[in-house]
């Protein structure tokens, strides 16, 4: 099962639900990896809905497991990319030559998630307004505080920058406009002083 | 010129030291001998004469400094400048208030002239005399808000209102106890209080929130907010905490009484009337333990305070680990007498009698 | 202290618009600035109405870089509880009058990509304010004004000549009604929604556009309840212990504050939530007229909005 349910936490950070359907004029599906299992669900309940919908998958590390069971569901206009920066000129085109009414479901890993629903904020859609559902892998997308480098799918903490090289803790301290957790030193007050990396929710 | 600017840093060599007269006049936070969360507002319509409630926007003896140490942190990092597409006119306000207020306020340095949208400013400490058109950006260095705050002490939030919500959409954000601005920029009120501890639980936010989204135009609001800072750093910011935080575990109980700060933020929230948006200026006092003792009810209190606070807030405000040297210290201005309540410093009628 | 802060003022001029539309426009006593204001804000106008004090807000139609004089538009409503009234027949050139500060409950989000304005009759006020802000800011809008008749549309003629294609009138008189689907349909993204008009206006709008999938936080409108007459009734005030006789023609606010009780209050028309009141004991019927309890508050019989709702019944006790 592709579901994970995150214990409790602040205000800031993001919680999923199931997709569902929704009155609109037309249909857009962002997703990755895992994330094609929840528009299969969302298909199976209601069968004309697909004929509507635009769906931009990102396959990630599954390789074809979900292409195929997409190409089946009869959708209206399927793209299958190879990361999400590749797909992004297309989503964010999509976006503006959108009408009112446009009802976007994204589902797959926070940082996808994330980075679709800050390309939809700037075009324009409320980000209640916007239906995600999580799916498959709990890394996440970090921002570091210091170097502001985005770090992805990280699953540890504590993790070291991938820019700027400093050990940084995971909060769950969630930035919509950066589509990023925050990173922040985790031996600044006493260098060289790093616990060992734990698996996230472990 | 009425005040005597300082010339002093607040960095490096740590220059910064308060006169006798805004010794006097700091806004210690603590009305009685404990601290909890309350929703702690006020009106915000002067206060005593020479106390830093009296004018709308306070100016002291660091302001030049203050302004100098802003403009190395912008250099240095843009981002603590930031203001959303739709904040412009809210910064326009904020233009239009401060220097409505400073020019009213302090004749003596501030003034202002306005014929229609042609607008003449000048500021007399700063050396700054700019003609500009009010509502053209073209006719400015800056946006109007980062023109204006690199100008004004104090750190700004603006707070767009919507939604039954208020959302920080703008900032310039150089002074602040530990939050980014290019982080938290975009979030409800909500969201961007999310590591604060317990409050959440008390309903402090939802109480807070409903009254700020009620302060009209016209009746401003205040508050005080406070916590510690090792030596009399004004940016102590997320984004440097990898270079600063080292200096927090250098305090010893030789020089606790000189490095280590209280900070206490005087917040104040005004409506703005062309954006309907929501200014909220947060001015940093900072006072060493040192000069702080010499008011012997501030001494006891803080001894009390210190001592009693919750384990989590000592954590949040990131002292925990310095509490029981700051104990030690404190601890020797406390003879246990007991204290009048409000924040002013009763020099003449302390200590009360048992 | 309630409401917000007040300003003296002298009616300045006085203009018939049509047969039920009047504008007021004013000066400050004092000869200082108005303050400026965003557009969609009112003004709470207070009326010296012999033994009663009434207070209604107004939108602020004027243009809100002008701080010389504001302006409010007063639609006559013969079956009201008088304050329209009042301002028509007994307000005249050179009296002096209370506004209060403005007070803005239907902003512009100014994040939206294009502002889409449907207005109903005298609901046109709040937008006169905001399309000067507007057009100010270079901002994208669009107005749909529909009115009973060209001779009953208060500024049409203004706006049409002013913006000819920005703005599309439709009048009852000559079967025309705006055909929101259509016109919803085509809006590009990030189209705020504005509605400003009589009840059964907004609440067909709000429907259309929730079915065609707008989210919530894009459609904005404002309807102010005028409090309505109804039958006279008593209430008792627990923290003053004072009883208190609510009359015919004034709402139970008036009725508290006539007693000298200080009662908080903003809009005056049941949307903002200020006066909200905890009711103690009750025995007969609420007759809830505000749109900002909820359901289920209403049902409980705790809270009443004393500026538009009334009760019908034995014993009404409140805490204030």
């Amino acid at each position: 099962m592709s579901n994970f349910s995150f214990p409790e936490s602040i205000k800031s950070r993001p919680t999923y639900a199931r997709l569902e359907p929704r009155a609109g004029k037309s249909y857009l599906f962002v997703a990755d990896a895992e994330g094609a299992e929840a528009i299969i669900d969302l298909a199976s309940n209601d069968k004309s809905l697909m004929s509507k919908s635009h769906v931009i998958y990102i396959p990630k590390n599954t390789g074809k497991k979900y292409t195929l069971q997409l190409e089946k569901l009869n959708i209206n206009q399927l793209y299958i990319g190879p990361s999400y920066s590749a797909a992004q000129s297309r989503l964010r085109h999509t976006l503006v030559s959108s009408h009112m009414g446009l009802q976007l479901y994204l589902s797959g890993t926070e940082g996808l998630i994330g980075q679709a629903q800050r390309d939809a904020m700037v075009a324009g859609i409320p980000h209640t307004a916007i239906q995600s559902e999580h799916r498959g892998s709990i890394g996440r997308r970090m921002q570091c505080v210091h170097c502001k480098g985005i770090t992805e799918d990280v699953d540890i903490d504590p993790y070291v920058c991938s820019h700027c090289g400093l050990s940084l803790f995971v909060r769950d301290h969630y930035s919509r406009r950066l589509a990023a957790f925050q990173g922040v030193c985790i031996d600044a007050e006493e260098p060289g002083n790093i616990p060992t990396a734990v698996e996230l929710y472990k | 010129m009425t005040i005597q600017f300082n010339d002093e840093t607040f960095r490096g060599a740590y220059t910064f030291k308060n006169s006798e007269w805004a010794l006097k006049r700091f806004p210690f936070p603590f009305h009685e001998d404990s601290y909890m969360y309350s929703v702690n507002m006020e009106q915000h319509k002067g206060g005593p004469a020479g106390s830093i409630y009296e004018k709308r926007f306070d100016v002291d003896e660091h302001y030049l400094s203050e302004m100098r140490d802003r403009a190395e942190v912008l250099k240095e990092d843009p981002l603590r400048c930031q203001s959303l597409p739709n904040m412009t006119l809210a910064g326009w306000d904020l233009l239009e208030l401060i220097m409505v207020s400073k020019s009213e306020d302090y004749p003596d340095m501030f003034e202002l002239q306005r014929k229609g949208d042609k607008w003449r400013w000048i500021n007399k400490p700063m050396g700054i005399d700019d003609s500009f058109t009010f509502l053209d950006e073209a006719t400015l260095p800056f946006g109007p808000m980062e023109y204006i705050t690199r100008q004004t002490q104090g750190d700004f939030v603006v707070l767009d209102q919507r939604d039954e919500n208020l959302w920080m959409d703008a900032g310039m954000v150089t002074t602040q106890a530990d939050w980014s601005l290019d982080f938290d920029i975009g979030m409800n009120f909500f969201e961007w209080h999310a590591p604060v501890p317990k409050a959440h639980e008390m309903g402090i936010f939802v109480r807070a929130l409903k009254f700020l989204l009620n302060v009209q135009q016209g009746a401003p609001a205040r508050r005080l907010n406070w916590t510690m800072t090792v030596n009399p750093l004004l940016d102590t910011s997320p984004e440097n905490y990898h270079k600063w935080g080292t200096q927090k575990r250098t305090i010893t109980a030789n020089n606790i009484g000189e490095k280590q700060h209280l900070r206490v933020e005087l917040q104040t929230f005004f409506r703005l009337p062309r954006s309907n948006a929501l200014v909220f200026p947060i001015r940093c006092y900072l006072a060493s333990f040192d000069d702080l003792m010499t008011v012997p009810k501030w001494g006891r209190r803080l001894h009390r305070v210190i001592r009693d606070l919750p384990e989590e807030l000592a954590t949040y405000k990131g002292f925990i680990d310095n509490r029981p040297m700051m104990l030690d210290y404190l601890s020797k201005f406390d003879d246990g007498k007991p204290t009048s309540n409000g924040i002013w410093p009763d020099r003449e009628t302390e200590p009360l009698r048992d | 202290m309630s409401g917000s802060e007040k300003i003296n003022v002298k009616v300045s001029k006085i203009v018939l618009l049509n047969d039920l539309v009047t504008r007021f426009e004013f000066k400050r006593i004092d000869g200082e600035l108005f303050p400026t204001f965003s557009g969609g804000a009112h003004t709470i106008v207070e009326m010296k109405d012999g033994g009663i004090t009434r207070r209604n807000p107004y939108s602020l139609m004027s243009d809100p870089m002008d701080q010389h004089s504001y302006a409010i538009s007063v639609r006559r409503d013969d079956e009201g509880r008088g304050g329209s009234l009042f301002m028509h027949n007994n307000v005249k050139v050179s009296d002096d009058m209370v506004l209060s500060y403005p007070v803005n409950l239907f902003s512009l989000d100014l994040r939206a990509k294009k502002h889409l304005m449907i207005a109903g009759g005298i609901g046109i006020t709040p937008f006169m304010a905001q399309i000067k802000q507007l057009d100010r800011s270079h901002g994208n809008w669009e107005l749909h004004y529909s009115a009973r008749s060209p001779s009953l549309s208060a500024y049409a003629d203004d706006l049409v000549s002013m913006h000819p294609n920005d703005v599309h009138m439709y009048y009852d008189s000559e079967n025309k009604s705006i055909d929101l689907e259509n016109l919803l349909d085509g809006q590009p993204l990030g189209t705020h929604l504005y509605i400003c008009g009589p009840k059964g206006m907004i609440d067909w709008a709000v429907g259309q556009a929730v079915n065609l999938g707008w989210p919530n936080e894009v459609i904005h409108y404002e309807e102010f309840l005028a409090p309505k007459p109804g039958k006279p009734f008593q209430v008792m005030l627990s923290a003053s212990n004072k009883l208190v006789s609510v009359g015919e023609t004034e709402s139970l606010l008036e009725a508290i504050e006539r007693e000298g009780v200080d009662a908080p209050y903003l809009c005056r028309g049941g949307a903002c939530g200020q006066c909200e009141t905890v009711v103690i004991e009750a025995e007969g019927e609420f007759i809830h007229m505000d749109h900002w309890l909820e359901d289920k508050e209403k049902l409980s019989r705790k809270k009443i909005m004393p500026c538009v709702s009334r009760f019908d019944g034995k014993t009404l006790v409140l805490d204030r």
